[in-house]
């Protein structure tokens, strides 16, 4: 078998506002450290080549390519996933308003479409429709042609503001 | 059994207002995804899990002489190496094309194929190992293209088929051709061509497998279809179905991809009982693009005889498929290029031919529209050219040859309910067609085409005249209801429909309903969700079980409240005589009361197509209990110095006879119409021009899909005209929308400058050749120019219903006159 040395890194950062440890082999990328080392499923992968967005987290509150980042470099730093999304005071609003809009189809990159979306509202309260098209375009969804997700982020961000908000009929029901 | 206080089939609710159903309610699982939560297989980790590797040929074409894998053997933490002869009984998807092996015997067909599997430690370790394998090749010639398969008889990819390497020739004829081309004011003969793409779903397929002590297996796996895993994995692995178990987890995304059988499920099972340790395996995005069963490349050849007004007289369509490696579905995606050309306009005489060809490329197979998208590319453009040469308006031809509610095509298909032509009003209406088309400048332009798709396919797999769905119901005294279904969610919201269905009878909450899918050991079956055919048959299913689970409630509640049961009703959790509303008990005491006269209940509901009206061989594809149906206008810029193609919007019109939940419908639109887009600009499976048959662009960089920036804004309007054999009326919307997008786009970019390109991707490359091909004086076209000839076999004549036939084959000596 193995023989095996102490081969492995041990960092120590905040994850999803909670100071952690870990140890894993140093090649690793973050990605691969959230979801074999830490057992946070939640950061999916869809490329492993920088390529879609699946496995966009928030370093420091900037939206980063979990595949791409060696988890060396999380050291130290803030790491938010999808699972430090809710709070005890219940789901974000967007995770609310993704679930209420059906932005969520298959739900394979949906986590990272909310990490993104959680980005653009920490910075712009009030985002154009323009503006979301933009701050999403490194996400890849195969599913629902963007457009409920441009709704649901609108919807949250009307929620975050205080404001009452509702989809027009006809993205619901569609034009008569 | 079956009889109802409210009948059953279009899920009549006796005209009471609908609580559930047609509402825009979150999908039962919904919060979960959004809390990272959903398990997909990938997810899944057991104690002691090993991982698995597949080694993959790097020849297209070639006899594999030896293999040696001791190296690998011997590499600390490898636990199992397997090849070839360690599982040498083949399977496919359809009982006629069980022409794959899980690891290639003897001889390797794509860039792609299988040859060895190894299991070990971790994924480092199974990954060195596999390097470590050693394998001697032959090379053989390859086969690389529709056109060669045809014409090059050696070598054979396969040893079956329809002679060389043609996998399957069909020829079929529906009436006097030659009577309705007589007839014609106008013949046109057009070739088309449609280039092969994939699903890209953002998961990759993964597996795990887990053989217990006691000698069951199971297997977790992202897979659309896990009644066929489980019957492949028992035809293969030699074992009892009873002791095999198949749990597809939540795919994260289908699309198609996702229905055959594949050799990483049957291999991750084989090293699980090897080695007596969960095994897992992961693809990788190349992976992916090699497991492929996309989109097929399909060659078309559509003439066509038409009146001065559009009325088709006759149709002769030819489809040549390039099917890459294996059969998969292939015999079916051949029929179906074939089978709904008639179900949008009238076409009284049809002949339609099919060849569908082996390549050593990775196999084609059913994605989102399957075998329907192709034809109808061909025939929208080919209608489009008709309304210019007539001077016709192609929003009104079209609207004037419809296919009428009710009634049977040519071919055989029975269609039911019929939306197009509301469809086409709404869209034609909303976009401002009139004042748009032949109207806008130079460079801006719009296009109409119509489609329709089928609402599950009327025929199983595999032949038997057992139900297609089933669904179990448990009702707990607390007042839990229990949904068991083999169906499984990819993402379109299958789980929630069962929900909504159930809810809406019983007259609870859908979020009070537990919902069991897709677990050979815990739910019926359900033959997966592919051909549109879930909403339809398990919602049916559904409706059946609930209704006489609503039944047995009913007695018990009528005996207590001294109520006639006709009076009672289910709704706000509570059962109670609508004459005297406060006269009732709630939900769960309606189920004690029932519990205690019958004792535990439960029901069961399934779903059975009607018989088709075709009899004769190969009626088999294409008939649907319904047909959904569509219509897009897409509104382009063209950029004639770069060719650049903008769709800014599509207005699409969809019939889904009845939303069972519009939000979700709304979501399958928009999702249907960004799939197509991608398939009209820029996706496409395509591989290096020379003898290796090297993909060109495995990955999703370089395999372009459309991002939010080209994303089209779309105009949706649901038709709702409640079909009677669809639950509440409902129809599919999963594939319907996709299909008329492309050829929209391209009438669109022909009404903007001049110039046809009849293929697709409509990539800049080709506009830029139509135009410099107009500028030239010459047609301004990019397509293919002709089909290659093919020997096609005796046709199989059927006299169409106007002829006053049958729907069975005529005797074929005395056709010929």
């Amino acid at each position: 078998m193995n023989q095996i040395t102490k081969q492995k890194a041990h960092i120590v950062f905040t994850l999803n506002g909670e100071p952690v440890e870990v140890a894993f082999a140093p090649h690793k990328t973050l990605l691969e450290v959230l979801r074999e080392d830490m057992g946070l499923m939640g950061t999916k992968h869809g490329c492993e080549l920088g390529e879609c967005g699946t496995c966009a987290v928030l370093v420091d509150g900037r939206s980063i390519l979990s595949c791409l980042m060696l988890g060396l470099d999380a050291e130290d730093r803030a790491v938010e996933t999808i699972e430090g999304m809710a709070t005890a005071d219940g789901p974000h609003p967007l995770q609310e308003t993704f679930a209420d809009t059906g932005a969520a189809q298959c739900g394979y990159c949906t986590p990272g479409f909310l990490l993104v979306a959680k980005e653009l509202l920490a910075h712009n309260a009030n985002p154009s429709r323009d503006e979301i098209r933009e701050a999403l375009s490194g996400n890849l969804c195969r599913c629902t042609g963007y457009i409920k997700i441009y709704e649901a982020v609108e919807l949250a961000a009307a929620k975050m503001r205080g404001e009452e908000m509702t989809l027009p009929k006809e993205s619901v029901y569609g034009y008569k | 059994m079956g009889t109802s206080n409210n009948g059953h089939g279009n899920g009549g609710t006796n005209g009471k207002e609908l609580k559930v159903v047609g509402k825009p309610f979150r999908k039962v699982d919904a919060r979960a995804k959004c809390a990272g939560q959903t398990k997909f297989a990938d997810d899944i980790v057991l104690p002691r899990m090993l991982f698995a590797k597949l080694l993959r040929s790097h020849e297209p074409h070639a006899i594999i002489k030896s293999i040696d894998t001791s190296k690998a053997r011997a590499l600390p933490g490898v636990l199992a190496v397997i090849t070839g002869k360690d599982l040498p009984i083949p399977y496919g998807i359809l009982p006629v094309s069980q022409d794959e092996h899980t690891l290639c015997l003897d001889r390797v067909r794509f860039i792609g194929d299988p040859v060895a599997a190894v299991a070990a430690v971790d994924e480092d370790t199974a990954f060195d190992a596999m390097n470590l394998i050693e394998v001697e090749y032959e090379k053989l010639n390859t086969i690389t293209s529709i056109e060669e398969a045809v014409m090059i008889d050696e070598p054979r990819i396969h040893e079956y088929g329809d002679g060389g390497n043609v996998h399957k020739k069909v020829h079929l004829e529906f009436g006097d051709l030659d009577k309705g081309f007589a007839e014609a004011d106008l013949i046109r003969e057009d070739v088309f061509f449609y280039e092969g793409n994939t699903h890209l779903p953002m998961e990759q397929h993964a597996a795990v497998a887990h053989y217990d002590p006691d000698n069951k297996l199971t297997l977790w796996s992202s897979t659309q279809t896990p009644h066929y895993v489980h019957r492949a994995l028992a035809k293969v692995l030699e074992m009892r179905p009873a002791h095999i178990r198949v749990i597809a987890t939540p795919n994260g995304g289908g699309f198609g991809g996702k229905s055959d059988p594949f050799n990483h499920e049957v291999a991750v099972c084989k090293l699980a009982m090897l080695t007596g340790r969960p095994v897992k395996i992961t693809l990788t995005r190349e992976e992916v693009f090699y497991c492929h069963r996309g989109r097929h490349p399909v060659l078309m050849k559509s003439r066509i005889g038409v009146k001065k007004d559009g009325a088709i007289t006759a149709l002769d369509f030819q489809s040549l498929l390039d099917g890459g490696a294996y059969g998969s579905y292939g015999v079916a995606s051949t029929f179906y290029t074939g089978a709904l050309q008639t179900v949008t306009y009238d076409v009284p005489r049809y002949r339609f031919r099919g060849l569908r060809a082996f390549t050593n490329k990775p196999p084609c197979g059913p994605k989102r529209g399957h075998g329907t998208p192709q034809p109808r590319f061909a025939l929208e453009i080919q209608l489009d050219k008709i309304a210019d040469q007539l001077n016709l308006d192609p929003a009104e031809m079209r609207l004037k040859h419809l296919v009428p509610p009710n009634s049977l095509t040519a071919n055989y298909l029975r269609v039911g309910s019929m939306g197009l032509g509301k469809c086409i009003e709404k869209i034609v209406e909303g976009s401002d067609w009139k004042q748009k088309y032949r109207k806008l400048p130079f460079g801006k332009g719009v296009g109409i085409a119509c489609s329709s798709y089928i609402c599950g396919a009327g025929l199983p797999i595999y032949w038997n005249n057992m139900p297609h769905s089933g669904v179990q119901l448990g009702l707990d005294r607390q007042g839990g209801v229990r949904v068991q279904c083999g169906s499984i969610d990819i993402g379109q919201g299958s789980d929630s429909v069962l929900a909504y269905v159930v809810a809406e009878v019983l007259g609870i909450d859908p979020f009070d309903i537990r919902v069991v899918t897709a677990d050979t050991d815990l739910t019926p079956v359900d033959l997966g969700s592919y051909s549109s055919r879930v909403t339809l048959m398990t919602g049916n299913a559904a409706l059946q079980a609930a209704e006489r689970a609503r039944e047995l409630l009913s007695i018990a509640v009528a005996e207590k409240l001294k109520a006639p049961i006709e009076n009672l009703s289910f709704a706000d959790r509570r059962v109670f005589d609508v004459e005297n509303p406060e006269m009732g008990v709630t939900f769960a005491e309606a189920v004690v009361l029932a519990e205690t006269k019958f004792g535990t209940i439960g029901t069961v509901g399934s779903y059975t197509p009607p018989a088709s009206p075709g009899k004769f061989k190969g009626a088999g594809v294409g008939p649907s209990p319904a047909y959904s149906y569509s219509a897009a206008i897409a509104e382009a810029d063209v950029d004639p110095e770069t060719g650049i193609v903008t769709v800014e919007r599509i207005w699409i019109g969809h019939d889904i006879g009845q939303s069972i939940n519009p939000m979700l419908v709304m979501g399958q639109v928009e999702g249907g119409v960004y799939m197509g887009l991608g398939e009209a600009l820029m996706e496409e499976m395509i591989y290096r021009a020379n003898r290796n048959v090297v993909h060109k662009f495995p990955s999703l960089l370089e395999y372009k899909s459309p991002t939010t920036m080209e994303m089209c804004d779309v105009k949706t309007y649901l038709i709702e005209d409640a079909d009677p054999n669809g639950p509440f009326g409902a129809k599919e919307v999963g594939q319907g929308p996709l299909l008329p997008v492309m050829p929209a786009i391209a009438n669109a970019v022909y009404d903007a400058v001049g110039v046809r390109v009849d293929e697709v991707p409509i990539t800049p490359e080709k506009v830029l050749m139509a135009l410099r091909d107009k500028a030239k004086g010459k047609e301004g076209r990019f397509g293919p120019k002709d089909v290659p000839a093919v020997e096609w076999p005796t046709p199989m004549k059927v006299q169409t219903p106007a002829e006053g036939g049958d729907g069975r084959e005529m005797p074929r000596v005395a056709i010929h006159s």
